[in-house]
């Protein structure tokens, strides 16, 4: 062992010393695995980013939610099975809200997709979600401007809105938005609070910020007719270990609202937001894999441009290779001299593609939250020994199975 | 002591579809401290022999023993520990590491056979000074005269304090005047007790050795005493 480390030192000096040698050549093989290092630090921060943001943005959505709905979200029970469902109806609700016991909370919701516009300004296609005050007590929104919509204008179906923060940064500008009356199919609505950016866009429309909440009863006062539309149900449970009882209790309750036998099946589904992140990973992990297969990629050119440079190397100083020989040099020497070369420039290169990719990240940072961790920086090192073990490998061994006589000849 | 016995040895290279018969039946016996000069026309198997004398290459068929060891089938790496232990080469073009400084030239052997730094510099810096280069240590081949790297190469090969030194024309590539002084240190060396073979075609050369070898078509022609 003491031996191994013993030749690992002096390997380091040859190693130091034919890249001083060298300099333009090892600056310029040096920049693949720069890059390649850059490439794939940056991916996999990026990759951890996308990941906290979802994760961010599912706990807006509060993360002990389960909703009932006539419709599965994730599932692949067939369409016409639960289109034959019966719709959810407020009294549903009711029903339902009067027997839980387990939950924090319980709203009902509705979305229509409708166009909002105040005076000139406006934003087709905004998600609205119709729900009572209570459904604020089903997220971790926090406030910009004014409040959610209070029990009393729940209850009366007031022509009262929240806005996203997007939707109201579209309509106000810089305005002052609080108190101020938007459009909605021609009807008007106050605007009585403004949420603080929730900051998601994996969520899609379903990012907060590109919501406005009002009444659910509202909804059905100007929108929708009560029995053509299905509501859902959210409930919130106290906190993460009490969510499968809460579905259990749920269940029970909306069978026995239904009137299900005990044979019967479910003509209801409970989603839960694990749903949501079982669908990230699914799409997410594509992206990932791929990403990282492509960045991977050219940390594979960067390595094979230090294999080549190795080559070229152990070529030029076949002598060299001799002479070490003649006076005693092993093989395992000689391969170790060369694959601690290739190795060095690979760490070196490894390093300055961290540093790089580190300012990047700073960057990058604001559009999502990354920064690099320390695990991400020892993984790099590692993989930057790695692939210079690997792309030294093949010259090395080259140069270790040469001939003495011949190498000792070569001009 | 002998410490080179050679029976019968065929070193066969194989030349396209002809057979190259380098070394063709040689029997030899080096003793210790002896003062060998092996000469011979070029293509008369001189260095093929110095090459199987230096364990740089093993013959086709016979028997080699070093020091009463069998080397004609060792391993490279057996004979890489050979070479750094008991054989000091000496080449005509120096063959020097033109990036590494004469002390470092100096100290490689024995990096290679695992010596300790503190050991390692202290056995290099004595031996470059009595080549009397004590005030060269620092400098590289570059930047040195062909004589003086001839002795960086002499203090290379005695500094692992081998049981023979290898010499391949060590002048060959000196002037006479030069090559004068590198053949008088050989001899200073050989006094010390030391074992020197000489590879030379050159009469003049081969004077200084106390016995002189003569190759021809890779057999021994004639091998007498020089007093």
């Amino acid at each position: 062992m003491s031996n191994y480390l013993f030749e690992l030192k002096e390997g380091l000096i040859i190693a130091f010393k034919a890249i001083r040698a060298n300099k333009a050549r090892a600056i310029l093989t040096t920049l693949g695995v720069v890059i390649g290092i850059c490439a794939v630090a940056l991916m996999s921060t990026t990759i951890k980013g996308m990941d906290i943001a979802f994760e961010e943005g599912i706990s807006s959505l509060g993360s002990d939610n389960l909703y009932i709905d006539k419709w599965a979200w994730f599932s692949d029970e067939e369409f016409w099975k639960m289109r034959n469902r019966k719709n959810l109806k407020l009294s549903d609700y009711e029903k339902f809200k009067n027997l839980a016991q387990l939950p924090i909370a319980v709203a009902p919701t509705l979305w229509i997709v409708k166009k909002v516009e105040y005076g000139n300004n406006y934003v087709e296609g905004t998600l609205i979600t119709g729900s009572t005050d209570e459904y604020l007590k089903t997220t971790n929104f926090d406030f910009d401007e004014g409040r959610f919509f209070s029990a009393i204008e729940s209850k009366s179906s007031r022509n009262v809105v929240v806005l996203g923060k997007e939707v109201a940064d579209h309509l106000f500008k810089s305005k002052n938005a609080s108190e101020k009356y938007i459009k909605i199919s021609g009807i008007k609505f106050k605007v009585v609070g403004i949420l603080k950016k929730q900051g998601s866009n994996l969520l899609g429309n379903f990012n907060p910020d590109k919501q406005v909440y009002m009444p659910i009863g509202a909804v059905f006062k100007h929108f929708e007719r009560a029995s053509n539309r299905s509501i859902a149900i959210i409930i919130r449970a106290q906190n993460t270990s009490m969510v499968e009882a809460t579905k259990e209790e749920a269940e029970d309750i909306m069978r026995r609202i239904r009137g299900l036998m005990y044979d019967e099946e479910n003509d209801f589904s409970i989603n839960q937001q694990e749903g949501l992140t079982q669908n990230y990973n699914k799409t997410v992990g594509v992206i990932k894999i791929a990403g990282l297969l492509i960045t991977g990629l050219s940390l594979l050119v960067g390595a094979i441009g230090i294999m080549n440079i190795m080559f070229v190397s152990v070529k030029e100083r076949t002598r060299e290779i001799g002479i070490r020989k003649a006076i005693g040099a092993k093989k395992r020497t000689i391969l170790t001299q060369f694959i601690t070369e290739a190795s060095t420039i690979c760490l070196i290169g490894g390093l300055i593609g961290l540093i790089l990719a580190i300012l990047l990240s700073m960057a990058i940072n604001k559009f999502l939250p990354t920064s690099i961790q320390f695990d991400t920086v020892i993984l790099a090192i590692i993989i930057s020994l790695i692939t210079g073990i690997l792309a030294g490998f093949a010259p090395a061994y080259t140069a270790a199975k040469m001939d003495p006589v011949e190498a000792l000849r070569y001009e | 002591m002998n410490i080179i016995n050679l029976e019968n040895i065929t070193r066969i290279y194989q030349l396209g579809s002809e057979e190259v018969r380098a070394l063709d039946g040689i029997s030899l016996r080096i003793d210790k401290n002896e003062y060998v000069a092996i000469m011979g026309p070029s293509g008369s198997g001189k260095s093929t022999l110095m090459n199987i004398l230096g364990c740089l290459d093993t013959p086709t068929s016979g028997k080699y023993d070093f020091k009463g060891i069998n080397v004609s089938d060792m391993s490279d790496n057996e004979l890489a520990e050979i070479r750094n232990r008991e054989i000091g080469f000496v080449f005509q073009t120096f063959n020097l590491l033109p990036r590494s400084n004469a002390f470092h030239n100096v100290e490689l052997p024995l990096i290679y056979s695992g010596i300790h730094s503190l050991k390692r510099k202290e056995i290099a810096k004595e031996t470059l000074t009595s080549v009397g280069l004590e005030d060269r240590l620092h400098h590289k081949p570059s930047e040195l005269s062909g004589g003086q790297r001839q002795r960086v190469a002499i203090a290379r090969a005695l500094v692992t304090t081998p049981s023979i030194i290898l010499a391949d024309e060590p002048t060959g590539n000196l002037d006479s005047k030069t090559g004068g002084d590198i053949m008088l240190l050989f001899n200073a060396i050989h006094k010390q007790g030391n074992t020197i073979i000489l590879v030379t075609h050159e009469e003049y050369i081969a004077k200084h050795a106390k016995r002189i070898i003569r190759l021809l078509d890779g057999k021994i022609e004639r091998d007498e005493k020089n007093e």
